[in-house]
């Protein structure tokens, strides 16, 4: 009969502790690059010339129908290799793309910008007509309207699906084990092959991993009950 | 491109792995997400907390660490019912397709509640006052009528478990993914598998939403409201 022994776990506590923090490291990079780039395509959808929404369009589908571990492989195994040895253009990638973190954080972005594009649309379209309305007859141009009128309001409306786009990310970050990047689930497959204790390592991962989503949840319910922000 | 030709009978061993794998988890997700469904609506306070305890525990967790629990830990349970022993040395395309489907059926499920929720009342109640059992009422009346509701979520998460099945590759299992990495390493042409694979994913999973979205359409011209 197998016998349950934590102390492998409770030695190894700074292995689970860092792998969480490096999860909710790279999960909050890549929400904060991905909202930028996702602003900026939902913008560009809304607003560009037809050329730039369909190539917007194009990018949002193409990302939201391959999975992420694709991404993260192409960027991490594929892309020093696409360019011939010591050549500048691989000097480049490693530049941009030194460590496993890195480019996990930068696929993360790559990945959750496309929701993040579909989210804030739906967003900037859901902004009444009378405050665009009212931003024209004070004689703001069509930028300062969207930059100060559809970007605040909007915001406010998406900010709970931010917050589930975050945990998304989070439980995500489990992924950058592919490219061993030293979080939660690669401390618990760290723990479970160098001893053997498969069922503590995994139950332990498993456990963190609920708790820290739960507890983001609710202080994101807590933060959008403390502002409350009331858009008619 | 001629590579991937050349390629193309390892590709197909990993794509039929893909499509087999995902085929299960779908079908799967979708018969025991629909009785989740309809125990977190209909079901007593002990089936719902059940169920309820089910389905929050697998949103709280990521696919990935759920098909790893079940790879790992499933062989260390000893299930015995009624003397029977079931046996629980699963493999790599059981524990990834177990996996998948505790996570599609948990998606299907809560989708499956909110729309049964978005039925009016009357609709049921009106089956009930013409003398139709439970299930009657359910599989003539309420379900038929929440499909409008149901279809475009379950076709995300029927997508979502396609991509998900690339996960697998971390048990080791030579699924699409995987065989494109290990072609890759073989020949050094990084791009062209690459991008192949992800056409592959796409045209799947693109496929599959713009599919849902064509039978929900149906459906709602289909139910008057």
């Amino acid at each position: 009969m197998y016998k349950l022994r934590w102390e492998y776990i409770t030695n190894n506590k700074e292995l689970f502790i860092d792998g969480l923090l490096l999860g909710l490291k790279m999960a909050i990079l890549g929400l904060i690059i991905g909202t930028v780039l996702g602003l900026l395509l939902a913008f560009a959808r809304q607003y560009g010339p037809r050329p730039l929404r369909w190539v917007v369009t194009a990018y949002v589908e193409l990302i939201r129908n391959i999975p992420l571990l694709l991404i993260v492989s192409l960027l991490y195994f594929g892309l020093p290799q696409v360019f011939p040895r010591r050549s500048t253009g691989q000097e480049w990638v490693l530049k941009i793309l030194p460590d496993a973190e890195t480019t996990f954080i930068v696929a993360l972005a790559i990945y959750a910008a496309a929701y993040l594009a579909e989210i804030f649309s739906a967003g900037i379209v859901s902004v009444g007509k009378r405050y665009l309305e009212a931003g024209r007859s004070l004689g703001l141009s069509r930028t300062q309207t969207a930059v100060s009128i559809t970007l605040p309001i909007m915001l406010r409306t998406v900010l709970p699906s931010l917050g589930n786009t975050f945990i998304g990310l989070f439980k995500d970050t489990s992924i950058a084990v592919a490219i061993a990047a030293p979080e939660l689930t690669w401390a618990a497959r760290k723990i479970s092959t160098d001893y053997f204790r498969y069922i503590e390592a995994w139950a332990t991962a498993g456990v963190i991993y609920l708790l820290t989503c739960y507890a983001i949840a609710i202080g994101l319910r807590l933060i959008e009950r403390r502002i409350k922000w009331t858009v008619a | 491109m001629n590579e991937v030709w050349d390629n193309r009978h390892l590709i197909w061993l990993g794509l039929k792995l893909t499509l087999q794998l995902s085929a299960v988890a779908i079908v799967a997700s979708s018969l025991i997400g629909l009785f989740v469904g309809v125990g977190l609506f209909y079901g007593n306070r002990v089936v719902r907390s059940l169920l309820r305890l089910y389905v929050d525990v697998i949103r709280g967790l990521p696919i990935l660490v759920v098909l790893f629990l079940i790879y790992y830990i499933l062989p260390a349970v000893n299930i015995d019912i009624l003397g029977v022993h079931i046996p629980t040395n699963v493999g790599r395309f059981q524990a990834a397709a177990i996996g998948l489907t505790l996570f599609g059926a948990a998606q299907v499920g809560e989708v499956v509640r909110g729309a049964l929720a978005s039925v009016p009342k009357g609709q049921s109640d009106a089956g009930k006052a013409l003398g139709l059992t439970f299930w009657q009422r359910l599989f003539s009346i309420t379900l038929p009528q929440s499909m409008p509701v149901i279809i475009p979520p379950w076709t995300n998460t029927a997508a979502e478990l396609v991509k998900g099945t690339s996960l697998a590759s971390l048990l080791s299992m030579s699924e699409l993914l995987f065989a494109t990495r290990k072609i890759v390493e073989r020949t050094g042409d990084v791009l062209p598998f690459y991008i192949a694979a992800a056409a592959i994913y796409f045209v799947i999973c693109f496929t599959i939403s713009r599919l849902g979205a064509l039978v929900a359409q149906r459906y709602r011209f289909g139910v008057a409201r």
